[in-house]
């Protein structure tokens, strides 16, 4: 398993790579000249000229990121082409944030939506499951950035209880957290119910209702357990959404995080922020996959890596 | 002799989005403690419903119980309350199923599933004990001790109906349920587990209902045999006056008949002609008119009532009436 999980931090490094790469043949393509952008008003051509070649830009895109690639290796981020900041000083500075928000919001999205999606399929097509089932449409279908001011209007403005934005206290993370996990609760309880209901059904969880096994061991034991799978899946992939989508919460909330120093710097397309930011997240998203594949093989022996 | 079960007039149906499917249309049958009673019938003709009814574990999405009750030792299991049936299931009645490939959970342990049944049912047991228990089932099914630690998928499909064998039988029940136990096995695993229900019978009296279409396994492990067909019961006897082939009904004798004969040269099985009886509708007479070559006006319209030919015989068909000869 040791050895598995090695492997698999090793492979991020060919995964890193080819996101960047990407990157960078994307936004070569990408019209507008960052040079331009960046020069004074009042610059001349040649002026703005030199500054390309100062930037690197005048090289071709591949020579561009090998140079980056290359600085990557020393350790080195690079700084933003505009504010002439380290992108490393200012990522670790934000990257708490966005990792806490990604960290609550999906650890209260399980907590929330596992029971709830349980709950929902062993008393399905009964009352609390028709209202279960409309709050979650209702959620998923409701835009996060509406909830959230929804939320500072009632919680802050109103009533002053949790502050409306900034980050310092964790009561500063109150709203956005539960303004990023709504949908995901959502989506994630009808999921379980789904899964869920798919097991409930099974020759197994008949044997243990045949032992007299009580319902919740029957439910607990025997049927949840088998629907983990792909219910943990769906919760991963909420959290890698949150590390590198949950920009208009943190506009909404005003979050200093990675969201949107990056939203911000592919406006002006600030490359070292960019690469900076995409890598970074690209290394969490492996990351929970990979925790996410070595739980697989705790909750159910039928997995086992090599 | 005193019955452990009886089934009186039992209804049950499927209500899918499709259509109903009469599973079971009016079955009685009863069953006397320490009797190993075979039941033969066709795929679909409501043997597994009936076994599940008698546990009530009948999936309630889809199933409904519209007529009958199931008396076990005095008491209507329909009528039970779910604390009683969690203490019939698994000790008092417990049942073999069929598919040894799902029944069991694929994320416990075997020896963890086996003794479940012994935590739920014998509280006051010590640890120690459980696991003694379990090594000593696990060997009297043929699998190693130490095998009980590995999970179901490590396991060959013969192997796992003998963890589910085992699992059965481990809190050592009144009534055993078997539902084709021994479909999945190769003949040599399929004697072994025969003579160790055998035994388990002669040791602890346990009375079983034996699913089966095998006559042959009905003739050499079984006391009695119902025949069942369009979900109800149409000739109950002992093995020797059934398999005596002098009063038969009509569609156990073209059971026998499918029985390809050693003795004479056969090119050909005998199937029975037609198809099984369409479970959406319920027929207003005789459930095997349309493939029996005795058929009459009557058996069409009008259901056949019990006809005893011997003592403890009897058989579901209009051609038998008053046919007893030992009165």
């Amino acid at each position: 398993m040791l050895k598995y999980a090695l492997k698999r931090i090793l492979l991020l490094i060919p995964t890193v790579l080819g996101i960047t790469l990407f990157i960078y043949f994307i936004m070569s393509l990408v019209p507008g000249d960052p040079a331009a952008m960046l020069a004074p008003q009042e610059a001349t051509a040649e002026e703005i000229e030199a500054l390309r070649v100062s930037m690197g830009l005048d090289k071709p895109m591949l020579i561009q990121y090998l140079r980056y690639i290359w600085n990557v290796l020393q350790g080195d981020l690079g700084v933003s082409w505009f504010t002439k900041k380290s992108v490393a000083a200012e990522l670790v500075n934000r990257l708490p944030y966005t990792l806490t928000l990604g960290v609550m919001s999906t650890l209260i999205a399980s907590i929330i939506s596992i029971p709830l999606g349980t709950l929902t399929a062993v008393k399905h097509n009964t009352l609390a499951d028709y209202v279960v089932t409309f709050l979650c449409l209702f959620f998923s279908a409701m835009p996060n950035f509406w909830l959230a001011i929804l939320l500072q209007i009632n919680f802050s403005l109103n009533t002053g209880w949790l502050p409306a934005f900034g980050m310092g206290t964790p009561a500063h993370y109150v709203m956005p957290v539960i303004a990023v996990c709504a949908s995901s609760i959502a989506s994630n309880t009808r999921s379980t119910r789904t899964w869920v209901l798919d097991v409930i059904r099974s020759d197994y969880v008949r044997t243990a209702r045949a032992k007299g096994a009580n319902e919740v061991t029957v439910v607990m034991k025997h049927a949840l357990r088998n629907a983990l799978l792909p219910i943990i899946t769906g919760l991963g992939s909420s959290f890698a959404g949150v590390l590198g989508g949950s920009v208009v919460i943190e506009t909404v909330f005003a979050i200093p995080g990675v969201s949107t120093y990056l939203t911000t710097a592919v406006g002006v397309r600030d490359m070292p922020i960019i690469t900076g930011c995409i890598m970074v997240i690209s290394i969490f998203v492996g990351i929970v996959n990979l925790l996410i594949d070595l739980l697989y093989s705790v909750i159910d022996p039928r997995v086992k890596y090599e | 002799m005193e019955n452990i079960l009886e089934i009186k007039n039992l209804k049950v149906q499927y209500n899918t989005d499709e259509a109903v499917v009469y599973a079971v249309n009016g079955l009685s049958l009863e069953l006397a403690k320490g009797e190993i009673l075979g039941l033969v019938g066709e795929t679909g003709a409501g043997k597994t419903t009936t076994a599940l009814s008698i546990m009530n574990l009948l999936p309630d999405a889809v199933a409904e119980v519209t007529g009958g009750e199931i008396i076990y030792n005095g008491k209507n299991v329909f009528g039970m309350s779910k604390s009683e049936l969690r203490d019939l299931r698994g000790s008092e009645v417990s049942m073999i199923f069929q598919d040894p490939m799902t029944s069991l959970n694929p994320v416990m342990t075997v020896n963890d599933q086996i003794e479940e049944v012994l935590k739920i049912h014998n509280p006051q047991m010590t640890k120690a004990e459980r696991d003694k228990r379990v090594a000593d089932i696990l060997s009297l099914v043929g699998i190693a001790p130490e095998r009980g630690k590995s999970f179901p998928h490590q396991f060959s499909g013969g192997m796992k109906q003998r963890v589910v064998i085992a699992m059965a039988l481990v809190a050592e029940p009144s009534l055993l349920l078997a539902d084709e136990p021994t479909t999945a096995l190769d003949v040599t695993i399929q004697a072994q587990i025969l003579t160790l229900m055998k035994e388990l019978e002669e040791k602890l009296g346990t009375s079983m209902i034996f699913i089966t279409h095998d006559l042959g396994i009905v003739a050499e492990f079984c006391q009695s045999v119902a025949v069942i067909y369009g979900g109800e019961i149409i000739e109950r006897g002992t093995v020797e006056q059934v398999f005596a082939c002098t009063d038969n009904h009509p569609y156990t004798s073209s059971l026998f008949q499918c029985i390809p004969d050693l003795e004479t040269d056969e090119a050909r099985l005998k199937p029975i002609p037609g198809f099984v009886l369409d479970p959406r509708t319920v027929p207003k007479g005789c459930p095997f008119a349309d493939r029996c070559e005795h058929c009459t006006e009557r058996c069409r319209t009008e259901k056949p009532a019990v006809q005893y030919v011997e003592e403890g015989h009897f058989i579901k068909c209009h051609l038998f009436e008053g046919r007893r000869h030992d009165v």
